[in-house]
């Protein structure tokens, strides 16, 4: 098998820099979401289009990225 | 690559793809996510699972001799053999596996250069096969302590002032705006850094393709924060696996001989009763 339409792009999500990276292996598409620093896994996610891979892996980081609170230093 | 301290420590994709399936061979794909391999992986490559394989379970520390050698061996791997590692996140917890492996003695293990996001990028071929090697004999040595800091080392550096502290964690996380990166929960009591660490993100050591920068501009990189290598250096970051990606660039990129990864990191520090903490950015550094 190979690694066929990769794609990576950037996007704003609750505020904080994510990075998203789809790809499609076989019939699947696979994306997967990071928060770009340090660029940990916020989501990883499956569709039978980019567009649905996609859709859930921001629906999912959205989810955590809520939940991250910022203090007054 | 040839620039570096160390070019041997590196090997490109196009590397992998020609020696992938050389007897000498083992190529290991080690991530963050660990669902990851499962997708696809290089073929030939097995997978190691950095909370269960690379880790002890029980206590928080990394493997026993005795479980490494038997992680070896049932990896097919003997002391004499080429291990080639990399991961998602631009080789992180490859990183990780690859500090082990050194403190624990082996001699020829290197990192992909670019990891997973690499390959991937260049879509080259991918299996979801999982091989069995046949079974290996492996000893052994150390473990060398002397790649690793211990609290004791780390609190003695902030009192000695005669070391290079590198915080390898994101700007936000130096500073104690956020307790861990965004998304992830809070593992720790206090945020800010350690006293006298110069901030400077993992990820900086990166192109956007993740391979490595080159040896000008990671020797401006680290030499702009007063991290030059005259002095003793300990990495930290939240867990301890950023640190060893910034690890190997200080050790095996730059040459720096005296390097220690403090996989304690701000879990440990962030946590620590009564340890001293300093919010904000970090005053400019003292040029090297």
């Amino acid at each position: 098998m190979k690694v066929e339409e990769h794609q990576e792009r950037k996007l704003e999500i609750e505020g904080w820099p994510v990075h998203l990276t789809s790809y499609r292996i076989g019939d699947t598409f696979h994306c997967t979401a990071d928060n770009v620093s340090p660029g940990a896994n916020l989501a990883r996610t499956r569709g039978a289009t980019r567009e649905e891979a996609e859709s859930k892996a921001i629906q999912f980081a959205s989810e955590r990225l809520s939940q991250t609170r910022r203090h007054t230093v | 690559m040839s620039d570096y301290a160390h070019p041997e420590a590196l090997v490109s994709t196009e590397w992998v793809a020609q020696h992938a399936s050389d007897p000498n061979v083992r190529i290991a794909e080690v991530d963050v996510d660990t669902s990851e391999y499962s997708k696809g992986h290089v073929p030939g490559a097995i997978g190691w699972n950095w909370t269960t394989q690379l880790c002890d379970t029980v206590r928080r520390d990394i493997l026993s001799k005795s479980h490494f050698e038997k992680l070896m061996a049932e990896a097919g791997i003997s002391n004499s053999t080429t291990v080639i590692l990399y991961g998602d996140n631009n080789n992180w917890f490859a990183a990780w596996a690859l500090w082990q492996m050194k403190m624990y003695g082996h001699n020829d293990v290197r990192l992909m250069n670019g990891g997973r996001k690499k390959w991937l990028a260049e879509g080259r071929d991918v299996s979801t096969g999982v091989p069995t090697p046949a079974h290996a004999s492996y000893t052994a040595s150390g473990p060398d302590n002397g790649l690793r800091a211990f609290l004791d080392q780390v609190q003695a550096a902030v009192q000695g002032g005669h070391t290079s502290l590198v915080d390898v964690r994101s700007p936000a996380e130096f500073t104690g705006e956020i307790l861990a990166p965004p998304g992830l929960p809070e593992t720790c009591q206090r945020g800010g850094h350690i006293p006298g660490a110069r901030s400077i993100p993992w990820g900086k050591a990166c192109n956007d393709d993740g391979t490595f920068k080159s040896y000008a501009d990671l020797k401006a990189l680290y030499g702009g924060e007063g991290v030059d290598g005259t002095h003793p250096t300990i990495a930290y970051c939240r867990i301890g696996e950023r640190s060893s990606h910034t690890w190997f660039v200080l050790r095996y990129l730059l040459g720096f001989d005296h390097v220690r990864n403090y996989d304690g990191s701000w879990t440990e520090w962030g946590n620590l009763v009564g340890a001293p903490v300093e919010r904000g950015a970090a005053p400019h550094a003292a040029k090297a």
